[in-house]
C-alpha cells in the first residue's frame, strides 16, 4: 500500500503535522506495524519535492516535526486519479482497498464509486478467466477456478462494504482525530477542538454515494 | 455502449412500487441482439422486478420498455403474451417444469403450444436435450432428476422455440458450484450459438463472469460504471 498516497488523502481531508499523519496512519491503516519517523519524513520530503504538498505553517523551534503540511492542487489531482483508478486484482489487496474507501469518505468523495470501479475491474478479469477456462483443458480449468474463487471472495467483500458505507462513515466521523489548528492554537494548549470538518464531510459522503445500508444475501 | 447499433431490448427510466415499497426507481438498460448481460446487485435491489418488466410480465408504473421498435406497455395483452411465447425464453431458479410430464415432453411443450405436431416437437426437443447433455433423462419426470439436470432441461425448454431473448433469474441459485458451472457453460454456449440475447440475474460473481458485461442495480436504480482511462 502506498504511504505517499495515503498521506495525500489524509492531507486533503485537512492539513496536518508529520507526527499527526503518522498517528492517524498508524491508528487507521497501520495494522499493528507503526511507521518509522524516518519513513514519515522521507515520504513528506518526496511529496514536497514533487509539489504535491506544501508547508502550511512552521511552529517556532523549527526542526522537521514542527512543520504543518497541506495538500496542493497537484496533490488533489493525484488523489483523485488514484481513487478513480481500480487496483489490479491481486491477492492481499485489502489494505489498499480499505484505505481507498476510508480516504474517499474522509475527503468527501463518493466511496460507492470507488467500490463500483473496483468491482468492474475484478469482473473484467473474471470474464477473461472464464473464457480461458472454456478453451482450456482440466488443468487450465482448475487453475482458473482457483483465481476465480479468490476474486469472488474479494467481490463479496466489496459488496458487503458497499452495504456498510453509511455505518463506516459514521464510525469515521466519531473516531478520526481532528487536526491540530495552526501554530497559535497549538501553543495555546492541548484542548484543540474535536470533530472538525473531515468528520462532518464523511457523514455526507456516504449518503451521496447512495449506498443502501442493506446487507447482501448469502 | 455503441450508439450505432439499435438495441434489441431497452428499458428507459422504469419506476415500479409494490404498495409503499419502491422496487424500481429509474432503472434503465439496453441490450443488443445476441448479447449476454448480467444483472447484479444486493438482495431486494430490484433485479427480478427489472427482469419481469423487461419481459412484459410486470407493467412498470412509469417508464418504457421497448422490444425492437415496439413499446411493450402499449401492446394489447394478447399480443404481449404472443411476444413472450414466440420471442422470449425463461429460466428460473426452480419450479418451472410441469411435474406430470416427462423431461422430453416438458421441452416439447412450448412447441406444442405453438401448434407444432407432436412428432416434430419431440424430435426438436430431443435435439435440445442432447445439446444440453441430458439425453438420458428424456423419459423421466422432473421430480426424479437432480437439480442440475432439471435446470439443463429448463434451459432446453427455454431455447427450443429459438427465442431472441432468454431471461434467466438466478438459474444456478439452487445448484452447487460444479452444477452451476455446467448450467452456465451450456446456457451461454447454446444461447451464443443460437444468437439469442441473455438477461442473467445473479448475485454470484462467478456466474456473472459468463456474461459479456454487467449492470448493477442498487435501490432500484441501475448504475453504470465508467472505468478510469488508463
Ligand atoms: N410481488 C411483490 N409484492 C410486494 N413487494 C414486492 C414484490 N416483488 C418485489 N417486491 C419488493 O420489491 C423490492 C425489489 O424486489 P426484487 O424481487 O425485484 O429484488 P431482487 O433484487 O430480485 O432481490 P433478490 O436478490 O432477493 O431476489 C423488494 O423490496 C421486494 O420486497
Ligand atoms: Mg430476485
Amino acid at each position: 500500500m502506498s504511504i505517499g498516497q495515503t498521506f495525500l488523502g489524509l492531507l486533503e481531508a485537512s492539513p496536518r503535522h508529520g507526527y499527526e499523519l503518522k498517528r492517524v496512519y498508524d491508528e487507521r491503516f497501520g495494522q499493528g506495524r507503526p511507521l518509522h519517523y524516518g519513513q514519515v519524513y522521507s515520504t513528506l520530503a518526496r511529496l514536497l519535492k514533487s509539489g504535491l504538498v506544501s508547508v502550511d505553517g512552521v511552529e517556532p523551534g523549527a526542526g522537521p516535526e514542527r512543520k504543518r503540511y497541506a495538500i496542493t492542487e497537484a496533490g488533489v489531482t493525484d488523489v483523485r486519479r488514484w481513487l478513480a483508478q481500480p487496483e489490479k486484482p491481486d491477492a492481499y489487496l485489502q489494505n489498499t482497498l480499505y484505505a481507498k474507501v476510508v480516504l474517499g469518505l474522509l475527503t468527501g468523495r463518493d466511496a460507492a464509486d470507488i467500490l463500483d470501479v473496483q468491482r468492474a475491474e475484478h469482473l473484467r478479469l473474471m470474464r477473461t478467466l472464464t473464457r480461458r477456462k472454456a478453451d482450456g483443458d482440466l488443468a487450465d480449468q482448475l487453475i482458473c477456478d482457483f483465481a476465480l474463487f479468490h476474486l469472488e471472495a474479494d467481490l463479496r467483500w466489496l459488496e458487503l462494504t458497499a452495504a456498510r458505507l453509511d455505518q463506516l462513515a459514521t464510525t469515521l466521523a466519531s473516531t478520526t482525530p481532528a487536526p491540530q489548528a495552526g501554530p497559535a492554537a497549538a501553543q495555546a494548549g492541548p484542548a484543540a477542538p474535536q470533530g472538525g470538518p473531515p468528520a462532518a464531510q464523511a457523514g455526507t459522503a456516504a449518503r451521496r454515494g447512495g449506498s443502501t445500508g442493506r446487507e447482501v444475501s448469502a | 455502449m455503441s450508439t450505432e447499433e439499435q438495441p434489441l431490448l431497452a428499458a428507459v427510466a422504469l419506476h415500479k412500487a409494490y404498495g409503499a415499497t419502491p422496487a424500481l426507481d429509474g432503472a434503465s438498460l439496453a441490450i443488443r441482439a445476441g448479447e449476454v448481460v448480467a444483472v447484479m446487485g444486493p438482495s431486494g435491489s430490484g433485479k427480478s422486478t427489472l427482469l419481469h418488466c423487461l419481459a412484459g410480465i410486470v407493467r412498470p408504473d412509469a417508464g418504457a420498455v421497448r422490444y425492437r421498435d415496439r413499446e411493450l406497455s402499449a401492446m394489447p395483452d394478447a399480443e404481449r403474451s404472443a411476444l413472450r411465447r414466440g420471442e422470449f425464453g425463461f429460466v428460473f431458479q426452480f419450479g418451472q417444469l410441469v411435474p406430470e410430464l416427462t423431461c422430453l415432453e416438458n421441452v416439447a411443450l412450448p412447441l406444442r403450444l405453438a401448434g407444432v405436431r407432436r412428432r416434430e416437437a419431440e424430435r426438436r426437443a430431443a435435439e435440445w436435450l442432447a445439446r444440453l447433455e441430458v439425453t438420458d433423462v428424456a423419459g423421466q419426470r422432473p421430480g426424479g432428476v437432480s437439480g442440475g439436470q432439471g435446470q439443463r432441461v429448463a434451459v432446453a425448454r427455454a431455447l427450443v422455440t429459438a427465442p431472441r431473448v432468454i431471461f434467466a433469474d438466478e438459474p444456478t441459485g439452487a445448484l452447487d458450484s460444479l452444477n452451476g458451472e455446467q448450467v452456465m457453460r451450456l446456457l451461454t454456449g447454446a444461447a451464443r450459438e443460437a444468437g439469442a440475447a441473455v438477461v442473467l440475474v445473479t448475485h454470484e460473481p462467478r456466474v456473472a463472469a459468463y456474461a459479456d458485461r454487467e449492470i448493477v442495480v442498487r435501490d432500484g436504480r441501475t448504475r453504470e460504471t465508467v472505468l478510469a482511462d488508463r
